[in-house]
């Protein structure tokens, strides 16, 4: 317990000013946060100590953030000490976070300080509704609580506490009691932890192993929990030989025709492009590749690393496996597919499954695959495409693993070969083509921006409707690309609109950004 | 069945004499009320108070057993109407609610109770949600008792006080004919302490008493001119009954020296912070020795001027500490002092905010201030006090604000009205944009992300009400959501039935999660469970049709996003007068997980054929544009990076909480998004016919894959 006597060289200004241990827990509504709190309670009770609880869940139980907070103290000659309801910043012994950014958010309560807090945090995420619905790339960046955590716990018990309970069979919070008991800041035995989990009577075996686990891996650094964990990792070879000639030969035309920083990057677009496709698509790929390496070495590409090459491969590649009805049909019936759920599931023997598909193919999907003439001839044809459309488009259910379902799977994903000369890919190619070409213009003008003009790509994701967004932004954004390549910050302001195309519509607003940069002009 | 089960704990509310109680201060209260001898006792559920309403239920049998009558009362002001049996018999009662939105509802019936005053002990046990994590509007309930004339006790947070108050109040109230109102704040609710128990008493005059021998006495019911009267009454008789007993009883306390050229006088709900703060300051020990007199007020109304006055007699300054606004206790210590001419100044809302928590950083800065300006000796050399600005002001820490992202509550994973919102969500993008009048419950979440759904809310079950002025519609028409506890609590009449009645245009959606869910999953009159005690099934489709509804739509299964989206867009468009009633329903997921899960485990483990649901996503079918989560915000859909350098953005999984709802499967077709989602149907301990059909299909499509394997080229990505 601390003696926070207070030495005045005037006379005293009070007698005891002991205080009680302080500890928060901050957790979100469902991890336990309130077993552990009676848990703690309990603790000091079995010892004699006065122990008070408060919390508060109102509508925080529903995965917002909630925190707890425990006070304990010796009573004095039978009279119990009086004990705070809430935590007060600057005067937390010890703070308890059931997620990483929740510790952060302690720390800007201020209860986490560098005099006195024992920090103990699960480093694992739980991510908030904003970082998860954000259109593209939206995870907080942890490394900033990282960084605070350094500077403002006195001591810090930090790891995957969550991963470490699930292996042990139990929930979080019997690891994050055991990280408490090998902090030391409480003044009770191991045995006394041990004792307040049995007392509770449900699944106290998994719940003392995992705080035993957890006790063991919060005296260990970060370094010996992984040499204790890992098995030796063999250094890995710098590629693998391709097994079939013909993919071997596509990898040795790589291997020559590219620098060593490019062709890692451009094998994985190769793989994905031939996976896609076959042999001849990916001699395709590489020819546009090389196309553009020859571009980026005429235009001094060596001073910027080919940065506009490697940027091409990993684009192109991404371009040219584009999302059809094939591709997905061919994904769903792979072998690996399957095994992928199996584990996921957590399989066993005497368990079997089966998946259930949610798809909805509109009249669009069906003219895709059709030959392009043909294709082209219906869509012109409003009221025969109109009919049709309703008789296609519609929700299905599609049980993958029933032989009928797989068969027809089995039959769209066999399309591949008509592919080419399909709609769809006739378009895809003619957007790619005048991609590349926007591209090479760019380029020629402006390197940076020819740059940032291959990475506009990224806007093109998904499927039907998101698709369709997608095309528009790209198309919106790349306009203005051209209207602007002779400034010298175009490629900082291509980099702008490309990030708030991404973001448009949630949180970011493309059109103001135009207007904005117009106005310039 | 409630959320959370009391089943074990109110064991303890069997106690005797002398033993030593060990809880949360809600299962205290609950002890107090029988060791107070009650008769009845009622209430509507709210946090912070929903607990309480929890543990009575789960005490049935113990409150059977000594004959006291419990209800879970339709609403706060079915709760404080039902004190009214306290009016002419000598029944003690007590009935509890969240508050001030509780008080709100039932401030008629308390009013008319107060007026009239009441013969047996009668006591609001009152949940005041304010502060943080408080989910209502921030007011006092001390204007309810001011303007209604009851008395308002206010215990110190201490389990041994608390339970003392609730016997005392009920004397209180009997002493003086006037109901109490005991006030509990969001912490001390949820507060773990002990106590030493008394028996539980049963009590002497029971309702048959009072129902086979009925009194009435025409002077206490509010007309005129005995409504006059009361008002005599009241100020002549029951006031100074109040203060006697009060004063008598000592119900407020004095700690600290008798001298001092200061004080503090101290709501009760203050004290243990007050203590904190003033032991930062050194001027008290951890065991509330304060060097400060202290006067603390259990019973924050009717003020006690004598007390008052004795404690300010001979000092310099008193300082107010009372939460919240307006500052009634410092005008009221004001008058206290002025008319008596008394030279102490007083401070209050001048050094201490006058809204918000009173925290002890709060408390202990206002007190350093009112020490700074009265005495500052005692403050002696100023000892280090907590301190974190220091630590707020790093760099690094400052940086964290702009990372650590909000976490706004929201609906729970696999909730039925997830898919309601995602369907509402599309219609919008059909249809535009529509004014929505929200309501309390779950549902509310809708206004957050990712819905950003509903422009109002105004009060339980006034969903439908708050779209009264928007009946008469050229255009688009309006929204009202109301759950089926708002639903039960007033909305069938206050809202619904007012739209029948006014012929309004707009649409009216309920949802039915078959329990108060927002409250803790307590049953209400539709709920589909059989219950022992109550009468439950009675389908709102029948309520609604009974008070003259004629566009009724069900949908039985709000997961079926489709349905949902296509009666939605229905009831906006159709051509039918007058309004357009959505029942949606089904079954809280909470519950039924809470139901179900037991049920599963042992048909599994007794080798019984068991189908488990759960949803995945397929990663290489994913391009990580995140529109599904846009139309969910599911706690157990989330987003992931792949260990793929082609690949920016992260995308999206499903981890091992997802139940099975269906509602991304139903979403992503309904709102035609991406083939990603897929269902996992798990068979535990299938039939032969299952093992060989699987056996069958998959020898077949294991020589498909394998014929199609070999015909590809791979090209080894490293």
């Amino acid at each position: 317990m601390r003696d926070e006597t207070v030495k005045l060289p005037l006379e005293r200004a009070g007698d005891a000013t002991e205080r009680p241990i302080s500890l928060a827990i901050v957790a979100m509504g469902g991890q336990g946060g309130g077993v552990l709190t009676g848990w703690i309670v309990k603790l000091a009770e079995n010892a004699g100590w006065i122990a008070q609880s408060t919390s508060v869940p109102g509508v925080a139980q529903r995965t917002g953030a909630t925190i707890y907070y425990v006070e304990m103290m010796r009573p004095q000659d039978g009279k119990s000490p009086i004990l705070a309801q809430m935590p007060t910043p600057g005067d937390v012994d010890v703070v308890i976070a059931s997620e990483f950014i929740e510790a952060g958010r302690s720390i800007l309560r201020g209860i986490v300080t560098p005099d006195r807090t024992t920090l103990i945090a699960s480093s694992h995420r739980s991510l908030a509704i904003a970082e998860k619905s954000a259109p593209g790339e939206g995870i907080a960046d942890s490394s900033a609580v990282v960084d605070a955590i350094g500077v403002t716990a006195q001591r810090q018990i930090i790891y995957d506490m969550n991963a470490l309970a699930v292996a042990n069979g139990s929930v979080i919070s019997s690891a994050m009691f055991g990280a408490l008991a090998a902090s030391g800041a409480l003044p009770f035995s191991t045995e006394e932890y041990h004792a307040v989990i049995a007392e509770g009577g449900k699944g106290v075996a998994a719940s003392i192993r995992t705080f035993d686990a957890a006790y063991a891996r919060s005296q260990q650094t970060d370094e010996e929990a992984k040499e204790a964990l890992e098995e030796p990792v063999l250094v890995q070879p710098l590629a693998t030989p391709p097994t079939s000639p013909r993919a071997a030969r596509l990898v040795e035309r790589l291997e020559q025709g590219l620098r060593p920083q490019i062709a890692t990057m451009a094998r994985l677009g190769l793989s994905k492009v031939v996976d896609f496709q076959d042999a001849e698509y990916g001699a395709e790929y590489l020819d546009i590749v090389e196309d553009l390496f020859r571009l980026d070495t005429e235009l001094g590409g060596e001073a910027h690393d080919f940065e506009l090459t490697l940027a091409g491969a990993k684009y192109v590649a991404n371009a040219m496996a584009y999302d059809d009805v094939v591709r997905v049909a061919d994904l769903k019936t792979r072998a690996a597919r399957r095994g992928r759920i199996a584990d996921e599931i957590g399989l066993s023997d005497d368990t079997i499954f089966h998946t259930t598909e949610y798809m909805h193919p509109r009249m669009e999907e069906v003219v895709g695959l059709m030959p392009a003439g043909l294709g082209r001839w219906l869509q012109n044809r409003e009221g025969l495409y109109g009919w049709l459309d309703r008789r296609v488009s519609k929700g299905r259910r599609v049980r993958t693993y029933s032989p009928g379902w797989f068969l027809m799977l089995y039959f769209v994903a066999g399309m591949r070969g008509m592919r080419r000369s399909s709609l769809r890919h006739q378009e895809e190619i003619d957007h790619r083509d005048a991609w590349l070409a926007l591209v090479r213009d760019m380029a020629t003008r402006n390197y940076a921006l020819g740059v940032e003009t291959v990475k506009c790509r990224r806007l093109i994701k998904g499927y039907s409707d998101t698709h369709a967004r997608g095309l528009s932004k790209f198309a919106r954004v790349t306009n203005e690309i051209e209207r602007f390549a002779e400034r010298d910050d175009a490629a900082e302001w291509a980099k702008r609109l490309r990030e708030t195309a991404i973001r448009d519509g949630e949180g970011g607003d493309l059109d103001g950004l135009i207007k904005t940069i117009r106005s310039f002009e | 069945m409630a959320e959370r089960s009391f089943a074990k704990e109110v064991e303890h509310l069997r106690l005797g004499e002398g033993e030593v109680f060990k809880g949360e201060a809600i299962l205290a209260i609950t002890k107090g009320l029988l060791q107070s001898g009650v008769s009845y006792v009622g209430g509507y559920q709210g946090s912070p108070i929903s607990h309480l309403m929890d543990v009575l239920s789960d005490a049935q049998d113990i409150l059977g057993e000594l004959g006291v009558n419990f209800q879970s009362s339709a609403s706060e002001a079915t709760a404080a109407a039902m004190l009214s049996a306290s009016v002419n018999y000598p029944l003690r009662g007590a009935v509890a609610w969240k508050s001030t939105v509780g008080t709100n509802v039932a401030s008629d019936a308390l009013a008319n109770l107060a007026s009239g005053g009441v013969t047996g002990g009668a006591m609001v046990i009152i949940g005041e949600d304010y502060g943080e994590g408080s989910s209502i509007m921030q007011e006092r309930t001390h204007a309810f008792a001011m303007k209604s004339q009851m008395w308002l006790l206010d215990p110190r947070p201490d389990h041994a006080r608390i339970v003392d108050l609730i016997e005392k109040g009920f004397q209180l109230s009997e002493a003086s004919n006037t109901p109490v109102m005991l006030e509990v704040r969001v912490r001390t609710c949820h507060m773990h302490g002990s106590f030493v128990a008394k028996d539980n008493v049963r009590p002497e005059f029971s309702i048959d008493d009072a129902l086979n021998n009925p009194t009435r006495e025409l002077d206490r019911i509010v007309l005129p001119p005995a409504a006059y009267e009361h008002e005599q009454e009241k100020i002549k008789q029951r006031l100074p009954a109040a203060i006697d007993f009060i004063r008598d009883n000592k119900l407020n306390e004095w700690f600290g020296p008798e001298d001092g050229k200061v004080g503090i006088v101290v709501q009760g709900g203050m004290y243990n912070n007050v203590i904190r703060a003033l032991q930062y300051l050194g001027l008290s020990d951890a065991y509330g020795n304060t060097r400060i007199p202290m006067y603390v007020m259990n019973v924050t109304y009717p003020m006690i001027d004598s007390e008052i006055e004795d404690f300010a007699r001979d000092k310099d300054a008193v300082l107010m500490v009372e939460e919240g606004q307006p500052e009634y206790l410092e005008q009221s210590l004001n008058t206290v002092l002025r008319r008596k001419h008394h030279k102490a100044r007083i401070f209050g809302k001048d050094v201490l905010p006058m809204g918000g928590d009173y925290s002890v950083a709060a408390i202990m800065e206002g007190l350093e201030q009112f020490l700074e300006a009265t005495e500052p000796q005692l403050l002696g050399n100023r000892p280090p006090r907590p301190d974190a600005s220091d630590v707020l002001a790093m760099p690094s820490v400052e940086k964290l604000k702009e990372v650590v992202p909000a976490r706004p509550p929201g609906l729970c994973t696999g909730c039925p009205e997830r898919p309601i919102f995602a369907a509402m969500k599309m219609v919008n993008e059909d249809l535009g944009e529509h004014h929505v009048s929200a309501d309390i419950g779950c549902h509310l979440f809708s206004i957050l992300p990712p819905f950003n759904i509903g422009n109002t809310t105004m009060g339980f079950g006034l969903g439908g009400a708050s779209a009264s002025a928007f009946s008469r519609s050229t255009g688009k028409r309006s929204i009202a959501v109301m759950g089926d506890g708002g639903f039960w609590h007033n909305g069938l009449t206050s809202g619904i039935g007012n739209a029948i009645y006014n012929k309004h245009d707009g649409v009216f959606l309920i949802v039915d999660n078959f329990y108060s869910s927002a409250t803790g999953g307590q049953d209400i009159l539709s709920s589909r469970a059989f219950n022992k005690s109550r009468n439950t099934n009675n389908p709102i489709d029948k309520a609604v049709r009974g008070i003259g509804a004629k566009w009724v739509r069900e949908v039985d299964r709000t997961y079926d996003v489709g349905k949902m989206k296509e009666v939605l867009t229905e009831a906006l468009t159709t051509e039918e007068e007058g309004p357009k009633i959505i029942i949606a329903s089904s079954e809280c997921m909470l519950n039924k997980q809470r139901r179900e899960k037991p049920q599963i485990a042992a048909a599994v483990k007794s080798g019984k054929r068991v189908v488990k649901e759960r949803f995945g996503v397929d990663e290489d079918v994913c391009t990580g544009d995140h529109a599904c989560i846009r139309l969910s915000g599911c706690p157990s859909l989330s987003v992931k990076h792949l260990d793929d350098p082609l690949r920016d953005d992260p995308v999206a999984a499903i981890d091992n909480s997802c139940v099975g709802c269906g509602n991304c499967g139903e979403v992503s077709e309904a709102a035609v998004l991406c083939p990603s989602f897929y269902r996992a149907d798990i068979i535990q301990n299938p039939t032969w016919w299952d093992r060989f059909k699987a056996r069958a299909s998959l020898a077949l499509i294991g020589f498909l894959q394998r014929r199609r394997d070999r015909n590809r080229v791979l090209v080894e990505a490293v």
